[in-house]
């Protein structure tokens, strides 16, 4: 039981999709149920990893292996360090609660909504605890179908186009990166003259530089349009927008992490040389820039308020490449700790357009205004989620910005400069959607009479914003967690990193300590 | 040679007797004990007894190798060889025979055209393919060639009243005649640098020459011309679309997946064995026809509105994936090709079984919209169609994947970086079209009311498809196990 544990938390949602397509599709209360309590079962086997998980451990732990395809050399393997547990927590958490907030929502063939979401986690916890490179693009794919259907078939008017946008835009990445994938399982064989997916084994590779920047930009162009950056970012704004809401929520908190995922446990540590190149590294963080401030003024100017937090998830991805491509321990453990703000702050974003859109049916910013009057609760709940998004301290999105900022500067102050500005535009846009929709009279008659939060709704918004507020008040167990696998990754990428940051230069940054628990 | 007709000349020939044999014993019952059309679904069982013989010799043959650990059996003074390969392809045809018999007695009846010797013609032609795999002979590969495709000449045009059939049968025959015209005229070319008709005589005595000589070149033109006309490459591919349009559906899918096994089959025959060493001339020749069939197939997909059509062009780019495993020609190439005809085989079938149920009594069934809305009306169906769409566009974990996977690793391998992008953009590309069915059952509004064709043998036959798109998927160790033994020596 112990050792499968990993197995379990990622076989628990597709066992309940099965038992879920032998009910009677006709019964719609008892899907209904029957997919929460899935949903809720998947979030509660996966508690324990975090209890079990050792901080002080290196490497993976609870790492299951066995033989999948011998004569192929792959295994079955799974594992966790403190950026998959974070991730796949993230993942239990925001499914279930995706899965919870369908309840009135949808009400159209429930039977397959319902199995695409439990199909979908499985491959997406997958993604986050695949230690071989095979298995690993096996969920990253399957993770594609579920969402093509959950857009295409439950989505907005424009549902067909975005789906098959988003599928052929991941897939056309994700085919280059598995030439990638095949090229370092291929070299791998002439060094060492056997043939095998698993991580720990490529990292043993030792490749030339042109071959290593190759398969770097394969990698990234799976990996690029994933997140999204800029230019790969146009199928997101598509996607978000005709998606039903608990299809955004899952999009925007755990498939982009995907992309930001890959960037940290393959690009950089089966690449590094590649990844310390200046050319790759400027390129990536001037496009993370652009997408920063790109994101920001586009969303300034959106009338429509999902779109708005759409084009606001690019700007906001942007600061998690920032920090990976500051390629140093601040900057990539405030990615990681971003990626999980960015999971709680924009899914409530989301949650909170989904809910007046399904009591009005239009996401029009103007059709909204002095909401507060007419739903309190809400108005508060979205207050949050706004500063929550905006990086207000006390709250978790400044525990990671913050962080990525430190990291920035500590690599270039030119980055850092452009990321603050992206800050402040952030701040601009969120805090006049809630002036917009939220204060002054009531503009619109329509809106007298809207109901406020009912218990269910309000018990979807709880977790998040517990979630946000501790990652905001008390970060150090997260930065505890993250500071093994990080310090790993930059040792990788810049070798002897940790030796050559002097006493002087840590006394320097005092609030590093602080985050970081006293990091070495 | 001492004896005309030894007993390891029978013991290899076993299976092509009982395929012969069964052929013309359904033509006989058909004949006496079925005069009535309604009968007629009887003769399944005499199909499949006839495939259980033949799998039955097969499997002694599999295991007599096995057990005295030898790569081969040659009979006949070397016409024929059994050996890994041939039995490999020849488990893929059995299958396909067994399993459009399975299916067509349902949609012959719907047809109105439900006559035995249909069966008769399933089995005959599975035996010119046996000759296909098994043949180490000019002459025998021909002859088999020939078999094969008479029968099918006459299944594509089995609608006798039906425009598009007959249509589609001209079509086939005057290409398929002209192109075998080429094809034997190559034999001649190489016959006369060689003085024999084995191929192996013939390989050493093309390898004895340069490959810039003119009769090589001249022999290799003439030849592939004939080879790529059969397995659909661009630019021999314009008999395609219309003979798989026109054909009954049924044949359609023997066609795409029995045909192109055994001419593939025969194809790497010919350029691993006799043309091994012109490798330099037909590489880059072939790579040019590889990235043209996947240009076309995928780009003539898009704008295709009936379904056989589709799978038509899908099925010229899935030659051209296959066609690449051959240029990157090492171990892993030639596995990529045994692997991908093997999933190939599964998927298409699948597929095609999906169109042959919409056909009804006065609903043809054939177009994309005839698709709309089929998850609300059979969502089995539909979900079924959605592997088999999955699989043939390479999305793991379905089956089309692991054949793929093959083809993109060897062109890694052999350093075929340029093939290795072009192809797997191509799988987006396919992707589109594919999903063009998949939104029209799944997204688009119910078509008709009418249920679907569904016999026991349709039904028996979509289970044993889709069971194996998903398991080759899921768990392919054991196929690919069975590939690395039967791997070309």
């Amino acid at each position: 039981m112990n050792e499968h544990w990993l197995s379990i938390v990622l076989f628990t949602p597709l066992a309940g999709m099965l038992v879920l397509l032998f009910l009677p599709s006709s019964n719609k209360t008892l899907i209904r149920v029957w997919a929460n309590i899935a949903g809720l079962a998947g979030f509660a086997v996966s508690l324990p990893l975090v209890f079990r998980f050792d901080r002080s451990a290196e490497g993976y732990q609870m790492v299951e292996k066995a033989v999948w395809i011998p004569s192929l050399g792959v295994n079955y393997i799974l594992g966790i360090d403190g950026i998959s547990l974070l991730l796949v927590m993230l993942t239990t958490l925001v499914g279930f609660l995706a899965i919870l907030s369908s309840w009135s929502a949808v009400d159209e063939r429930l039977k397959q909504y319902y199995a695409m979401f439990l199909l979908q986690q499985t491959g997406m916890i997958g993604v986050f605890l695949a230690l071989d490179f095979f298995l690993f693009y096996v969920f990253w794919e399957v993770v594609l179908v579920p969402m093509y259907f959950i857009i295409g078939v439950w989505g907005g008017p424009r549902k067909l186009y975005a789906a098959i946008k988003f599928f052929l835009y991941t897939l056309a990445g994700s085919v280059l990166m598995l030439l990638g994938i095949l090229t370092l399982y291929f070299q791998h064989f002439r060094q060492f003259g056997f043939y095998t997916f698993e991580i720990s084994e490529l990292m043993k590779l030792q490749l030339p530089l042109d071959l290593q920047q190759w398969v770097f930009w394969a990698f990234f162009l799976g990996f690029a349009i994933k997140v999204p950056m800029f230019p790969f970012h146009t199928w997101l704004p598509d996607a978000h927008v005709e998606a039903p809401t608990a299809g955004s929520v899952v999009l925007a908190s755990v498939l982009l992490k995907m992309g930001t995922y890959g960037f940290l446990r393959f690009s950089l540590p089966l690449l590094p040389e590649a990844s310390i190149t200046p050319v790759i590294v400027q390129t990536l963080v001037w496009l993370t820039i652009i997408g920063i401030l790109y994101g920001g003024l586009v969303s300034l100017m959106q009338k429509d308020w999902k779109k708005l937090v759409a084009y606001s998830s690019v700007s906001h991805l942007g600061f998690c490449t920032l920090g990976i491509f500051a390629l140093n321990p601040n900057g990539i453990a405030g990615s990681v700790i971003q990626q999980v703000n960015h999971g709680i702050s924009t899914g409530m974003l989301f949650l909170i357009v989904g809910i007046v859109y399904e009591r009005r049916h239009t996401r029009e910013i103007k059709e909204y205004g002095g909401l507060a009057h007419v739903m309190p609760v809400y108005s508060i709940v979205f207050a949050f989620a706004m500063l929550s998004s905006a990086g207000l301290p006390l709250l978790n999105g400044f525990i990671g910005e913050f962080t990525i900022l430190q990291g920035a500067f500590e690599a270039s102050r030119t980055w850092a400069a452009f990321a603050v500005l992206g800050i402040v535009i952030g701040a601009a846009y969120l805090l006049w959607l809630y002036q917009r929709t939220m204060l002054g009279e009531v503009t619109n008659e329509k809106n007298r009479g809207l109901r406020d939060l009912n218990l269910r709704e309000l018990a979807v918004f709880a977790p998040l914003i517990a979630w946000a507020i501790w990652i905001g008040v008390y970060p150090k167990p997260y930065f505890e967690i993250l500071e093994k696998p990080v310090a790993k990754i930059v040792e990788r990428v810049r070798p002897g990193y940790f030796g050559a940051v002097s006493a002087e230069a840590r006394a320097a940054q005092p609030a590093v300590q602080a985050n970081s628990g006293g990091a070495r | 040679m001492s004896q005309f007709y030894t007993a390891t000349d029978h013991f290899v020939l076993v299976p092509a007797i009982m395929l012969a044999l069964f052929g013309c014993a359904v033509l006989l019952f058909d004949f006496f004990l079925f005069p009535q059309a309604r009968q007629r679904k009887w003769l399944v069982a005499f199909v499949a007894l006839g495939v259980a013989f033949t799998a039955g010799a097969l499997w002694r043959q599999q295991s007599f190798l096995a057990k005295n650990a030898i790569d081969r059996l040659t009979a006949f003074d070397g016409a024929l060889v059994v050996d890994g390969f041939a039995l490999f392809f020849n488990w893929i045809f059995l299958a396909a025979s067994l399993i459009v018999a399975l299916v067509s007695y349902k949609y012959l009846e719907i047809e109105d055209e439900h006559h035995g010797e249909y069966y008769g013609l399933i089995l005959l032609a599975n035996c010119g393919m046996f000759f296909l795999a098994a043949g180490a002979d000019l002459v025998t590969l021909f002859i088999g060639l020939e078999l094969m495709a008479l029968c099918f000449y006459i299944m594509v045009g089995f609608l006798r009243s039906d425009r598009r059939s007959n249509e589609a049968a001209m079509k086939y025959l005057l290409l398929g005649a002209f192109s075998s015209g080429f094809l034997v005229y190559g034999f001649s070319v190489l016959y006369g640098i060689s003085g024999s008709t084995k191929l192996a005589d013939v390989a050493s005595a093309v390898a004895a020459r340069p490959s810039s000589d003119p009769l090589v070149i001249l022999a290799l033109v003439t030849t592939s011309v004939g080879l790529l006309f059969k397995i659909s490459a661009v630019p021999f591919h314009m008999w395609a679309p219309d003979a798989y349009e026109g054909a009954p559906t049924t044949v359609t899918a023997y066609l795409s997946v029995g045909s192109k096994a055994a001419s593939f089959a025969f194809l790497v025959r010919i350029f691993m064995g006799p043309l091994a060493s012109a490798r330099e001339i037909w590489e880059p020749a072939l790579a040019v026809i590889a990235i043209l069939s996947m240009t076309v197939g995928n780009l003539a997909a898009i704008t295709q509105s009936n379904v056989k059509r589709l799978l038509a062009y899908s099925s010229i780019s899935h030659a051209g994936y296959i066609l690449l495993g051959l240029i990157a020609g090492n171990d892993t190439g030639i596995q990529g090709v045994l692997v991908y005809v093997l999933v190939y085989t599964f998927m298409n079938l699948g597929a095609f079984l999906v169109v042959v149920a919409l056909r009804r009594k006065n609903l043809l069934g054939e177009d994309v919209d005839d698709m709309a809305g089929l998850v609300h009306k059979s969502p089995g169906y539909a979900f079924l169609m959605l592997i088999f769409l999955l699989s043939l566009a390479g999305i793991p974990p379905t089956a089309g994947f692991i054949g793929k996977y093959f083809i993109f690793l060897s062109l890694i391998q052999t350093g075929h970086y340029f093939l290795a992008v072009i192809a797997t953009l191509y799988v987006a590309v396919a992707v589109y079209y594919y999903f063009r069915i998949v939104r029209s059952m799944f997204a688009g509004q119910l078509a008709d009311q009418v249920p679907l064709a569904a016999s026991f043998g349709l039904r028996v036959a979509l289970a044993v498809t889709g069971v194996l798109t998903l398991v080759i998927g899921i768990y392919p160790q054991p196929f690919l196990s069975l590939a690395e033994i039967s791997l070309l020596r």
